[in-house]
């Protein structure tokens, strides 16, 4: 699984990310920073550089607030270790839940930033 | 049979990031880079969090457990929650073993699911890296943000498995 994201994370070069969720992507931005972040395993300390040079590329606050907070919360790679834990309807709605919650607080985010 | 079948990607994978090395293959270098990264992270976190899931299994009473974060405990029980996943650190996936721990020992559904989202969105470990990286301002703002909205979280999931018999089960 780790090895699969790791091919993944170098075919998708950061130029891509860039096009899709940087200005004037709108609504196309805000699905891609969270859909990415949901589907991706990416630990912090990879997360956080690559969001900074998202911010100086132009993509804006409340996307990349979108994406990291996916990234941590929702984990569609990692269902199969929660069911185990919480059954297949449980985590399910948490990841929902938490999917909904991001674009929330990215949107809340737009405003301060 | 089946079980040299399961380990054949993985093989494959490692001998040729081996080779990629050798022969100074770029892609497979980069590739490896990412695959050290990732592992290094579940490598350095997960025997961590095992080893404080024992420690705490053996320290902490259940009756303590039930006192201060179980279903009667209100705002504080919640804070105790946060503290305790905010000093944690790692993948969510490791987090999981450790909600089993608290369920068991008689954590409510609510402080069990504000467990999981404090354990995700904040992280005292983490902070300073992100600060450096995004500013300040964005990661105080995102942290402030994301507090009330696990919390409400952790709310709706007892709200809504209140009455379902909720279990976390030791896989």
């Amino acid at each position: 699984m780790l090895a699969i994201v790791s091919i993944v994370l170098f075919l998708v070069p950061n130029e891509t990310f860039v096009k899709y969720m940087g200005e004037g992507s709108g609504i196309k931005g805000w699905i891609t920073a969270a859909v990415f972040g949901s589907v991706a395993l990416i630990p912090g300390f990879i997360a956080y550089p690559l969001s900074g040079i998202l911010i100086d590329n132009g993509v804006s606050y409340s996307v990349i607030s979108v994406f990291i907070t996916t990234l941590m919360m929702t984990g569609f790679l990692t269902l199969p270790v929660e069911v185990k834990f919480f059954g297949w309807k449980v985590s399910f709605i948490r990841n929902m839940v938490s999917l909904v919650a991001a674009l929330f607080i990215g949107f809340i985010m737009g405003f301060f930033l | 049979m089946k079980k040299i079948q399961k380990y054949i990607f993985p093989n494959v994978f490692l001998i040729l990031i081996g080779l990629s090395w050798l022969f100074d293959f770029a892609a497979g270098k980069q590739i490896g880079i990412n695959f050290w990264m990732f592992f290094k992270e579940m490598i350095l976190f997960l025997p961590l969090m095992f080893v404080l899931i024992g420690l705490f299994d053996v320290w902490v009473p259940r009756e303590k457990i039930e006192k201060h974060i179980g279903s009667a405990s209100g705002w504080k029980g919640t804070g105790l929650v946060i503290l305790l996943a905010s000093l944690q650190a790692g993948p969510l996936y490791s987090a999981f073993p450790f909600a089993y721990i608290l369920w068991k020992k008689g954590c409510s559904i609510r402080n069990v699911f504000i467990y999981l989202g404090a354990f995700s969105t904040i992280k005292i470990p983490m902070i300073t890296f992100e600060i450096g990286f995004l500013g300040l301002k964005f990661s105080l703002l995102r942290t402030l943000i994301t507090l009330p909205v696990f919390i409400l979280i952790g709310y709706l999931m007892e709200w809504y498995l209140k009455d379902k018999d909720f279990d976390v089960k030791q896989p």
